[in-house]
């Protein structure tokens, strides 16, 4: 059988950029679906993320994503990549809609940015984080083959991820607080910043995605 | 370095075609939309918006096929907007692969719209478009009202305040067009941009009258703007994206390039 991506759709709507992207990246075929066989069994899986967080929990428990998504990370198998959302309901907490309970996969906090957020020339910042910022690559890692450190990706978000443990932090970005824009431990690999939106960087992100074993070294 | 400030091209398209008009009026051609996308794409465009003028509503499915082929091939930021009515609209756009959606009048109408439109999509995908022009009358001071139809129809809503409402509704970004300078290549109504950015917490966009890369400089340094849109000053080959880039970045204004 072909070998295949399955993009786990929970039912949050556009996932045709990041089936897309991965085609344009050369996937030999994507597949869209929340069928737990079918996610079991591809090669790799992407774990997208677009809307509202408590929407988002809801649906991902209704269809048992949640439960192979655990699966998937403590199999340590096939690689996983978070994108956005995705990022975010991997960690135990977000303050999100009066304050949500996520999937807990990962210890640390999705938090609001804030009012009133300013950068450290304490010029006034916006909230939605929506833009091209720079991504400081913090370690090495297969999925920055390529791409150059401080690179920029496109970021659109009003909550930011914190993990307990410093030490998954694969890339961080710099918007009045000092965020995590990608995180990696075994298998998965998380960005809260959108590949898929991403132009020639993202596209190339993806494409290390494609190549990747699922190991940190 | 921080957040780069952005550059948006916007594709006015009319029946699947792109336009632009001076004041909305005498409408030039300028080719088609999955073409032009591609090529504000790979010179580095941050984003591209695509507003839709047809004026039939049963026209209007050409769009969301238009926005398909688009989103099929170029992988940067699409916001659409033109003729959004209400949450199945909005649904639509998005599922053909738009990352953000423009509302104008029907947020006049219904400002509902906007918060459950936010609520159920979520704040970053719902742009608020507001065309806005100065009124003045003797004895008073000028100030800045929300029109509808193309800068014909005033509705009595003053601007500022009406940026904040859109913004307390959860609209995620201010899309803010000038009727006075649209189409005018006399720059940025810098006035009314510096005031709704200063008012609101949410990214503003400048939009009307660009014709020089000072315009687009000055929407940003003196106007507030977090991104700038221009459509004919790169429809026709004036200027190029990266041009307008390492203007604005010889001016010390943030940019990716």
């Amino acid at each position: 059988m072909t070998p295949y991506v399955a993009v786990i759709d929970y039912g949050m709507g556009n996932l045709h950029s990041v089936a897309s992207a991965l085609e344009h990246v050369g996937a030999p075929r994507v597949v869209v679906s929340h069928d737990p066989q079918v996610i079991a069994a591809a090669d790799r899986v992407v774990f997208p993320g677009v809307g509202a967080i408590q929407d988002c929990m809801s649906e991902i428990r209704r269809l048992g994503c949640d439960q192979l998504l655990q699966s998937a990370l403590d199999a340590k198998k096939q690689p996983v990549l978070a994108i956005c959302v995705g990022m975010q309901a991997l960690m135990e907490h977000s303050d999100e809609n009066g304050g949500v309970a996520t999937l807990g996969i990962i210890p640390g906090t999705v938090n609001f940015f804030g009012e009133a957020l300013r950068d450290s020339a304490g010029r006034r910042l916006k909230v939605p984080h929506m833009g091209w910022n720079e991504v400081k690559q913090t370690q090495v890692h297969p999925l920055w083959q390529g791409i150059e450190d401080r690179t920029r990706f496109y970021f659109v978000h009003s909550y930011w991820v914190q993990p307990r443990d410093p030490g998954i932090i694969a890339a961080s970005f710099d918007y009045g607080v000092e965020g995590c824009a990608a995180l990696a431990r075994d298998n998965l690999f998380a960005v809260q910043f959108h590949p898929e939106k991403s132009h020639k960087s993202g596209l190339q992100l993806l494409s290390n995605f494609m190549k990747w074993d699922g190991t940190c070294s | 370095m921080g957040l780069a400030r952005r550059i948006i091209p916007c594709l006015d398209v009319d029946r699947g075609r792109v336009v632009k008009g001076v004041n909305f009026v005498g409408i030039r051609d300028a080719g088609d939309p999955v073409e032009i996308a591609r090529r504000y794409n790979e010179q580095g465009a941050d984003e591209i918006t695509f507003l839709d003028i047809t004026a039939s509503h049963e026209k209007r499915d050409t769009t969301v096929k238009t926005v398909e082929r688009i989103a099929r091939e170029v992988f940067i930021p699409l916001t659409v907007g033109g003729g959004v009515r209400a949450l199945a609209d909005i649904r639509a756009l998005l599922n053909a692969g738009a990352d953000k959606v423009s509302i104008n009048t029907a947020a006049i109408h219904n400002p509902e719209l906007v918060s459950s439109a936010a609520e159920r999509f979520g704040a970053q995908c719902i742009v608020v478009a507001m065309d806005v022009k100065r009124v003045t009358e003797p004895g008073a001071p000028p100030r800045y009202e929300l029109f509808t139809h193309g800068g014909r129809n005033p509705t009595g809503i003053e601007a500022v305040g009406w940026a904040k409402k859109m913004a307390a509704l959860g609209a995620g970004e201010i899309l803010l067009t000038s009727m006075d300078r649209d189409g005018t290549r006399d720059g940025f109504e810098l006035t009314i941009t510096r005031q709704i950015s200063d008012a609101v917490e949410i990214p503003l966009i400048a939009s009307g009258g660009v014709g020089t890369l000072d315009h687009l400089a000055a929407g940003i340094v003196d106007g507030g703007a977090d991104a700038v849109l221009a459509a004919s000053i790169f429809h026709f080959g004036e200027y190029s994206i990266p041009q307008a880039k390492a203007y604005l970045a010889e001016r010390g204004v943030e940019v990716r390039l």
